[in-house]
């Protein structure tokens, strides 16, 4: 068929499910943080809240432009821009899955598999840096600038370890290609251990130490918890994005999940073997229909005896759609594409469930201990790592 | 190698944290659903008055007007009237064939119920009073009165009396 066709529904698709899965993540985070205090959370609008996201994506687009009169216009109205591009632009060479056959159409499940992929989304987050630098400065407010001050500081100084972090996977795979990364972890050592970039043979304890180091980088690199000082709300207001309302406000809270998003996809790529299942085929391809059968089931058992009237209808209906889901990964031709899409979300899930988890856990950083950190704790860390597993890789051979 | 162990201690306690938060997550919610589910109050939550009646279904309150008298915000207004042959409403001397609490004005103190000799007025768990206008706060007798027991064995029974307006 033709490229630019498959392109455009590719596109299409991606980006739906993508701005989509971007409201949705605020409202996971929403339940799970309340969960965590034994509240319940948002569940005003429309089933246990599911419309929430809908409602705030108008709100924030009906509400009041405003323009403060003392901001720099110019930066001020590019440094939304600026953040939530980079951001979105992400996504564009993250592999979900790899090489489908769809009625005869034979296509990546990927929008572009770029030779240097990592390098993209590594420069797309580093330019993002500019949108929050250039909000902090065009605000013209002192808190404002101490945000942007301190997320670039933050986001320059994490992004030492972060990259050191990734060029140890990189010397390993020895590919900067998404997809091949993914190729060089599909494999099984000894018959049934997956071959992950954390499990991987010889390698294994160092690529550890670099995924923990990966992570802490991602969290401070996408200004969350507890590496929030530039929207530190009881010190700076809000920080950079201050004085920004409606839809540009609504840019940089998009551009906070979607790196989010990225940075986990990445995180799953390189360390956690992207769509490769825990066991070998015959016996993986049964875990995502167990798994949504069952939730399925639990849904309806507890549609039957309702908290509130309203669970009575909505739960079963749910449980119907997930049984049906799970069924959905035995069906012949959907199988080969939802199999290993079920296990890259599922990896990606887990540490975007992480993100959460540990905003709901860990207080914030004082600043000093934050820049000491990145630079005398993880930098040489991550170093070490990096030298170590250069050794290996030049002794042992690729 | 006191880093090391910095490292791993550090490392320990947000592992710990982080176990915590879990167990926490899935502990169930405290929160009450109201308008879904009835809420659940305290024993002693001073809601909404319940005026008594006693086994035989006749009301307890006798008009002694104390309450009213108790009343820091006099929120309530009672007419008192004689008990008779024909009509027997209380087993007392005298009955209230006017009972009406301004809810504009009670401020919940419970200071009538202290005050009641006969245990007729109490606090019920109700509590949704809200109005849309001042005159409607105002509740009358049969608004408050507790329902005839199943097994009450009436004395007379009387013909509703007629209540007037109030205040």
């Amino acid at each position: 068929m033709n490229f630019y066709l498959v392109t455009m529904i590719k596109l299409g698709l991606v980006a739906f499910v993508f701005l989509t899965a971007l409201a949705y993540l605020q409202w996971i985070e929403r339940k799970v943080i309340a969960h965590v205090q034994l509240r319940v959370g948002p569940n005003r609008v429309g089933p246990h809240g599911l419309l929430q996201p809908l409602t705030d994506t108008i709100k924030l687009l009906t509400k009041e432009d405003l323009l403060p009169g003392h901001v720099n216009k110019f930066f001020y109205f590019i440094a939304p821009i600026l953040s939530v591009s980079c951001a979105l632009v992400g996504i564009s060479v993250i592999p979900f899955g790899p090489k489908i056959n769809v009625f005869g159409v034979e296509t990546y499940m990927q929008l572009t598999d770029l030779n240097i992929g990592v390098l993209v989304l590594l420069a797309a987050s580093g330019l993002g840096v500019y949108g929050v630098a250039l909000a902090g400065w065009a605000s013209n407010n002192k808190y404002s600038l101490l945000g942007g001050l301190r997320a670039s500081a933050q986001m320059i100084s994490y992004e030492l370890p972060l990259s050191l972090a990734i060029a140890i996977p990189l010397l390993v795979y020895n590919s900067l290609s998404m997809r091949e990364i993914v190729e060089a972890q599909n494999r099984f050592q000894f018959g049934f251990i997956p071959a992950w970039g954390i499990f991987q043979f010889p390698y294994a304890p160092f690529l550890f130490i670099a995924f923990i180091i990966f992570l802490i980088g991602a969290f401070a690199e996408t200004n969350r918890i507890p590496f929030d000082l530039p929207e530190a709300e009881n010190e700076l207001v809000a920080g950079f994005h201050t004085e920004y309302a409606s839809m540009k406000f609504a840019a940089f809270f998009m551009a906070e999940y979607a790196n989010m998003v990225n940075i986990c996809c990445l995180a799953t790529h390189l360390f956690l073997g992207g769509w490769v299942p825990l066991f070998p085929a015959p016996y993986s391809d049964f875990v995502p229909v167990a798994l949504f059968v069952a939730s399925g089931a639990m849904m309806i058992f507890h549609g039957l005896n309702p908290r509130i009237k309203m669970d009575g209808y909505t739960l079963p209906a749910f449980g119907v759609v997930f049984i049906g889901l799970g069924l959905a990964h035995m069906a012949p031709v959907l199988k080969d594409i939802l199999v290993p899409l079920f296990w890259f979300l599922a990896k990606a899930g887990f540490l975007l469930f992480l993100y959460i988890w540990v905003r709901a856990t860990l207080p914030r950083f004082r600043y000093d201990q934050l820049m000491d950190f990145a630079w005398i704790q993880m930098f040489p860390a991550s170093l070490a790592c990096l030298f170590a597993v250069g050794f290996i890789v030049a002794w042992w051979g690729l | 190698m006191s880093a090391k162990r910095t490292v791993l201690g550090s490392a320990g306690a947000i592992v710990k944290g982080l176990g915590i938060t879990f167990k926490e997550m899935l502990k169930p919610v405290i929160t009450e659903e109201y308008p879904e589910v009835p809420p659940n109050f305290q024993e002693r939550f001073r809601g909404k008055h319940v005026l008594m009646r006693d086994e035989n279904g006749l009301e307890k309150c006798v008009a002694c007007f104390l309450c009213a008298a108790a009343c820091p915000a006099e929120c309530i207004y009672i007419e008192a009237t004689e008990n008779t042959e024909q009509v027997r409403v209380s087993g007392g001397e005298r009955y209230a064939s006017v009972y009406n609490i301004d809810y504009s004005r009670c401020i919940f103190c419970g200071y009538c119920v202290e005050a009641c000799p006969t245990d007729a007025i109490t606090h019920g768990h109700g509590f949704e009073l809200a109005a849309y206008d001042t005159a409607s706060l105002i509740q009358r007798k049969e608004d408050m009165l507790e329902a005839m027991p199943a097994n009450a064995k009436p004395m007379r029974i009387a013909p509703a009396p007629k209540t007037g307006g109030g205040h």
